[in-house]
């Protein structure tokens, strides 16, 4: 279980990206979050593994508090949390093994993952994972040879190998084509079921969070203004969500603090 | 209608506007004084300028037609010559990859170590090897030694600094990536950042080991091996047939070594 | 359902395992070899270490007390860098469009890749010797040295900067007409301007470092202070002239890189 507790993050002393925000995700569920640009879903997503810095609040997972860890602490918690990315962040010039098993890089020792040893059940794993969502035939493949899809389903393999208590995924279809982007949210929804993982996608694609998701959060310039099933997301909800700008919203914040 | 000058402010067109023309001009202003003072102070006999086209048409009489009958030595000494370069530019690329590490902001421990990584970079750039050469002759002596380690440390500066460069401009994206898997610092250089930089220091190794065949030729001149010091006997003796045969022979080594690292620069690109 | 595979070995980057072990093999046994033939006197190698001590001590603080005969030294080698790349820059340019595959017929194209080649192959210093015994010692060989120094590095970037113009600007001019020369200077010259500018100014600093070595040879400048310093046994002097040596060339690499960079 995800729980986030009056998360604050702010740069500098503008305006906060996230204010105050409170979530919390239980069991198997993939939950989506949507709103427009700048309403900080990646960066809420970024603060739950530490890849941006959390100004204040709680996060919790599986009753580790993650905003105090450090150093070894904070890369063992991480290897819980696998992470799935717009830009694929694969190594280009590395083959798809690689790549896959970079995914392990948090358990194997330096030695063998210098000499690309990897160990027998983390092999056989990755072939497992790579022939479940159809690259296994790629193994042996630089990753900047495949295709846009191909590539994300290197990235999703490489988070399962973690063998993570949550899976999240920034945009992870922003960069694909309407097709192969159905297929990828549709791969991240039938995984989260086989797996029981709890997933949590950030998505500008609304009618995909609605049929790819469970549950959709709503983000509006840093905080939660909608929380619930897809069937409740109506017109007026999306209204709410997608409208308006920083400027207006602080001075409604302002003028409400006085 | 109104006219070109009412619309435009203008009746003509220039390519630059006036204050542009100024700039140029002071441009080229500074050029020519710098041309014109450098002509004028520096300490050269016009007399021999003017003479200059003869003496070289007869120094280049007397090279020709070079004599060979040396070849045998003046392959050996070459051979000789490859291989402090190759030695050379061998152990300065294991060198400089730590301090690459070091001079690199992206991978650098702190402010202290960029800084040390720098000063060694930029120190063993600006010197010269022959300058480096002086040098170690005198602590070791004449000979190869000297030679290697004269070009070792120019080598360094040049490979640490394009590498440093390269391990700066690389791909940020998987670097983030494999730091949320929770992998170390040294296995996420190890994969993220290496594979990124790899063809860049192939290039930079191979083209310093070209730059180097051509540098050592000329170490023996200072006394740190190579056939620099046959060129130099040669020429204190003023044969010039044989001096012909060794620039001959030089000249066809460097064309060798720029096939040869072309095709390696093919091959591994 | 496929067989459990678990074993995995990366494709190795030579693939046929013959010529893999031939060039490890190779490589070994070259060092090894040659290294083990190389004429070192390790005796004298081992005394180096105390010599290196005494020469340092010898060259700490640097001696700045004939600052005169450095000023001098290192104000020829600038005279030095400044007509020479003013010579080598306006001879490249002819000689690049003579090695440009697309301006220059090609028999005419393999005689300036040639003169490019053998600028290139030699290095200054042993131009400049040539040079000396040719003219004299003094500035003006080491003149001549860097001008063919600077045609070897300008001439052939700017030969494959001509190589790589946009031809259409030229099959206008030409449809439209236009000579040979107009041609060349409304159609090819703009494209090539800012990356002679460039090369200009790297050449200016590259022969400014290049000109502080040719006086190791009698070629004029700052390199015959130097060698002097050394073979006088005045490590303190020469501390002081590579100071200034080092120091110059920063200076000039900072403004270089500066200029460049505002112009790039």
């Amino acid at each position: 279980m995800l729980k986030i507790t009056d998360l604050v993050k702010r740069y500098g002393s503008g305006d906060p990206v996230l204010k105050n925000l409170d979530l919390t995700i239980e069991g198997e569920s993939v939950v989506s979050i949507i709103g427009s640009s700048g309403a900080g879903k990646s960066t809420l997503l970024r603060c739950i593994n530490r890849l941006v810095e959390p100004t204040s609040g709680s996060i919790e997972l599986n009753g580790t508090e993650l905003t105090k860890l450090r150093g070894r602490n904070l890369r063992a918690a991480r290897r819980k949390i696998g992470m799935v990315f717009q830009g694929f962040n694969l190594v280009d010039r590395l083959t798809v093994m690689e790549n896959v098993q970079s995914g392990r890089l948090g358990y194997i020792s330096t030695w063998a993952a210098i000499m690309r040893r990897y160990p027998k059940e983390d092999i056989r794993r990755a072939y497992e994972l790579m022939e479940r969502v159809g690259i296994a035939h790629y193994a042996n493949t630089r990753a900047d040879q495949l295709s846009g899809g191909e590539r994300q389903r290197v990235g999703v393999v490489r988070a399962l190998m973690q063998d993570p208590e949550i899976l999240l995924a920034d945009e992870p279809t922003a960069s694909l084509d309407p097709k192969t982007s159905e297929q990828i949210m549709g791969l991240l929804r039938d995984l989260a079921g086989e797996l029981k993982l709890p997933v949590l996608i950030n998505i500008h694609n609304v009618t995909e969070a609605k049929e790819y998701t469970d549950r959709i959060v709503g983000m509006r310039y840093g905080r939660i203004i909608f929380d619930d099933k897809p069937g409740s997301l109506d017109q007026e909800a999306m209204d709410r969500i997608y409208s308006g700008s920083p400027h207006a919203d602080r001075s409604e914040d302002l003028r409400q603090a006085s | 209608m109104t006219s070109i000058s009412e619309q435009f402010g203008r009746e003509d067109w220039s390519r630059f506007s006036s204050r542009q023309k100024w700039q140029r001009f002071a441009i080229f202003a500074v050029c020519a004084l710098a041309i014109a003072w450098s002509i004028t102070s520096i300490e050269v006999v016009w007399a021999w300028v003017w003479d200059a086209p003869s003496q070289m048409g007869d120094l280049f009489e007397r090279m020709y037609p070079p004599d060979a009958t040396n070849l045998a030595t003046i392959l050996r000494v070459l051979w000789e010559t490859v291989n402090i370069a190759t030695f050379a530019t061998a152990f300065a690329v294991l060198m400089s990859l730590p301090v690459a590490y070091l001079a690199a902001q992206n991978t650098t421990p702190n402010r202290a170590t960029l800084w040390l990584g720098r000063l060694i970079l930029v120190t063993s750039r600006s010197v010269n090897t022959i300058i480096w050469a002086l040098l170690f002759v005198a602590i070791f002596g004449p000979g190869v030694v000297a030679g290697i380690i004269a070009i070792m440390f120019r080598s360094i500066g040049f490979i640490g600094k394009l590498l440093g460069e390269a391990i700066e401009e690389i791909d940020k994206r998987p670097v983030e990536a494999l730091e949320a898997t929770g992998a170390s610092r040294f296995k996420v250089i190890a994969y993220a950042i290496v594979p990124q930089v790899m063809p860049t220091f192939w290039a930079v190794a191979i083209l310093r080991w070209d730059i180097n065949l051509r540098e050592s030729t000329v170490l023996g001149l200072v006394g740190a091996g190579g056939i620099g010091i046959i060129l130099q006997g040669a020429i204190d003796t003023f044969n010039w047939p044989e001096a012909a045969t060794v620039l001959l022979s030089i000249l066809v080594l460097v064309i060798i070594g720029e096939v040869v690292s072309a095709f390696l620069r093919r091959r591994i690109l | 359902m496929s067989e459990a595979r678990d074993t995995w070995q990366k494709p190795p980057f030579i693939a046929s395992p013959a010529i893999r072990w031939a060039v490890y093999l190779g490589a070994l046994g070259y060092f090894l070899w040659v290294g083990a033939t190389m004429p070192i006197d390790w005796g004298r190698v081992a005394d180096g270490f105390g010599r290196a001590g005494r020469i340092f001590g010898g060259a700490f603080p640097p001696s700045f007390e004939r600052s005169g005969l450095l000023i001098d030294g290192f104000l020829e080698s600038l005279k030095i860098a400044i007509l020479a790349t003013t010579g080598g820059v306006l001879l490249s340019i002819p000689i690049a469009f003579t090695a440009a595959r697309n301006v220059a017929p090609l028999p005419i194209y393999y005689l300036g890749r040639f003169i490019i080649i053998v600028a290139r192959s030699f290095h200054p210093v042993i131009v400049a010797i040539i040079f000396v015994k040719a003219v004299g010692f003094g500035p003006f060989a080491g003149v001549l040295t860097l001008v063919v120094y600077s045609i070897g590095f300008v001439a052939k970037m700017l030969a494959e900067r001509i190589e790589e113009i946009d031809f259409g600007q030229v099959e206008a001019m030409r449809a439209a007409g236009a000579p040979f020369f107009s041609t060349m200077f409304y159609a090819i010259f703009p494209q090539i301007m800012p990356r002679q500018i460039g090369l200009t100014i790297y050449q200016l600093d590259s022969n400014l470092r290049a000109s502080a070595v040719v006086g190791i040879v009698g070629a004029g400048g700052i390199g015959a202070t130097l060698a002097n310093a050394f073979g006088r046994y005045d490590y303190d002097f020469a501390l002081a002239i590579t100071i200034v040596i080092v120091g110059v060339i920063l200076i000039s690499e900072g403004i270089s890189g500066m200029i460049r960079k505002r112009i790039g």
